[in-house]
């Protein structure tokens, strides 16, 4: 059997009384593509966060390639990698200087080579030259992605990267993630509120509510435990009130 | 520490600012105008007074370029810091494989290229306009430059870690607590000039010595040794303080999820 990449176990964090997360423990194996599903404040974000080490959990233990995440995070944070819409890279560099640096402080070996390669697997070479503020939304998500895959991480955070994208370049960046997925085969852990894009690029759903994991499985097997049509339906029902599953 | 990290992360603040006129500008321009006011305040002061006035009055000229030093290397660290702020750049850096002693080491090396910069300009045009000649502090110059450099970074890191704490609220403190500390820094006048409660206050920070003892070589052409010195050991303690300070917020912003809101907001 496979050792997981990812293994959190009873990971729980308050911000004064509030619960951001409850006792959520879960696994990703390699190769795998999990995503994070919830309404606004269910945890998603807090839990990606704890997972990088930008939040301290209250209690719980993280587990990333085997060793404890607080023992050893210099060394995970050197395999994994992530894209956020809460952040940007400089607006008023090049896309390639952006790139570079980030590609030195992930201490990748040949920094210039690396970004062109990446530039090109992504379709974007023609922007190399570009100011990164000056980017459209989808061409900034883009260069946010290969930024995650500078060091060709084992485990790849995604964290709502089609917000504010329109349909068609949200399902360009779907493609692309599947793309990056079937080449590279990074254990990717996916959030989004975007029910398209849970269905089309995620093997397995763990869909958080109030901090909690309310239920996980396949989009199919969620689908088919709230009886509804969708993962939409889902989504909406959870998020109107009707949090308790079938049982 | 990897020198690789603090080169990139270098590397990158140098950028920030070359693609930036704003900050260019901002670089040269609020130097220049106090070397220009302080520099023609001197001149005429010079040529009112009697006996050894005028060299007193040169202390104002000295007093205004070594405290740019103390600004620019404090400017360093927390500008440095803020820009990541403002373009929201601060989670891939925070979430990259980046030591806090790299990301100070950088900013530290930040504030050094500023005070190259800033001093080279100021002491040429001290040079050329008032015939005030920097080097004229010979050896000295360097550790007065050292000791103000690192009060600076000290509070620099500080301001850091208050912007940490307390969000873009805190954002003005990247300039105003340097001149909290100016009245107290005898930056143009003695320590004695001070009420006498405040004196073992003044002294208890190193740029009143750093400004007595370039006073006093001003006056003697001798190193101001005992002055340099007693600097030297509180800069050791304020820088240790300072890092204290620094872990103490990070540890706290990353508990009360301080970090991601300040990135974020």
């Amino acid at each position: 059997m496979t050792a997981p990449i990812l293994e959190v176990s009873r990971l729980a964090k308050s911000f004064d009384d509030f619960k951001a997360v409850q006792d959520v423990s879960f696994e990703v194996k390699p190769g795998e593509v999990v995503g994070l599903l919830g309404v606004n404040g269910a945890g998603k974000t807090t839990v990606m966060s704890m997972l990088l080490g930008l939040i301290t959990p209250d209690s719980g233990s993280i587990r990333v390639f085997g060793k404890d995440f607080t023992k050893n995070r210099l060394e995970i944070l050197r395999r994994t990698n992530f894209c956020t819409t809460y952040a940007a890279l400089p607006s008023n560099l090049k896309v390639k200087h952006n790139l570079r640096i980030f590609a030195r402080l992930y201490g990748v070996p040949k920094p210039n080579r690396k970004v062109d390669e990446l530039l090109e697997l992504l379709e974007i070479d023609r922007l190399r030259d570009s100011i990164t503020g000056r980017l459209s939304a989808g061409e900034s998500t883009r260069v946010n992605l290969a930024k995650a895959l500078l060091n060709d991480p084992d485990l790849l955070m995604l964290d709502e990267p089609t917000a504010s994208l329109d349909p068609d370049i949200a399902d360009k960046v779907r493609k692309l993630v599947r793309r990056i997925q079937s080449e590279r085969s990074p254990a990717i852990l996916y959030t989004s509120h975007n029910m398209r894009d849970i269905e089309e690029v995620c093997d397995r759903v763990l869909f958080l509510h109030q901090g909690r994991i309310l239920t996980q499985g396949t989009p199919a097997e969620i689908v088919a435990h709230f009886q509804e049509d969708d993962l939409e339906n889902v989504f909406i029902k959870v998020a109107r009130g009707s949090e308790n599953p079938p049982a | 520490m990897n020198p690789n990290i603090i080169l990139a992360l270098v590397t990158r603040y140098v950028l920030l600012y070359t693609r930036n006129p704003v900050r260019l500008i901002e670089l040269f321009f609020w130097p220049f105008v106090q070397l220009l006011v302080w520099g023609f305040l001197t001149k005429y002061l010079q040529g009112q007074g009697e006996g050894n006035f005028p060299q007193v009055i040169t202390f104002l000229i000295g007093g205004i370029i070594l405290w740019d030093a103390l600004f620019r290397a404090q400017q360093g660290v927390a500008i440095s810091f803020l820009e990541d702020v403002w373009t929201r750049n601060l989670l891939n850096v925070f979430a990259a494989p980046v030591r806090m002693t790299e990301y100070l080491a950088a900013t530290f090396a930040v504030g050094f290229l500023r005070v190259m910069v800033t001093g080279l300009m100021m002491g040429l045009i001290a040079f050329g306009f008032y015939a005030f000649n920097l080097l004229q502090f010979e050896w000295s110059l360097f550790w007065f430059y050292a000791n103000l450099m690192i009060f600076g970074w000290s509070l620099g890191v500080l301001v850091t870690a208050l912007i940490l704490r307390w969000g873009h609220g805190a954002e003005s403190l990247a300039w105003a607590i340097p001149f909290m500390i100016q009245p107290i820094g005898a930056v143009f006048y003695p320590v004695s000039a001070l009420p006498g409660w405040l004196q073992p206050v003044a002294l208890s920070f190193p740029p009143a010595h750093i400004f007595e003892g370039m006073r006093s070589t001003l006056l003697t052409g001798q190193t101001a040794w005992q002055h340099v010195g007693i600097a030297f050991v509180l800069n050791v303690g304020y820088l240790a303080m300072a890092a204290g300070i620094f872990a103490i917020t990070l540890r706290t912003a990353k508990k009360r999820g301080l970090l991601v809101k300040v990135s974020s907001s």
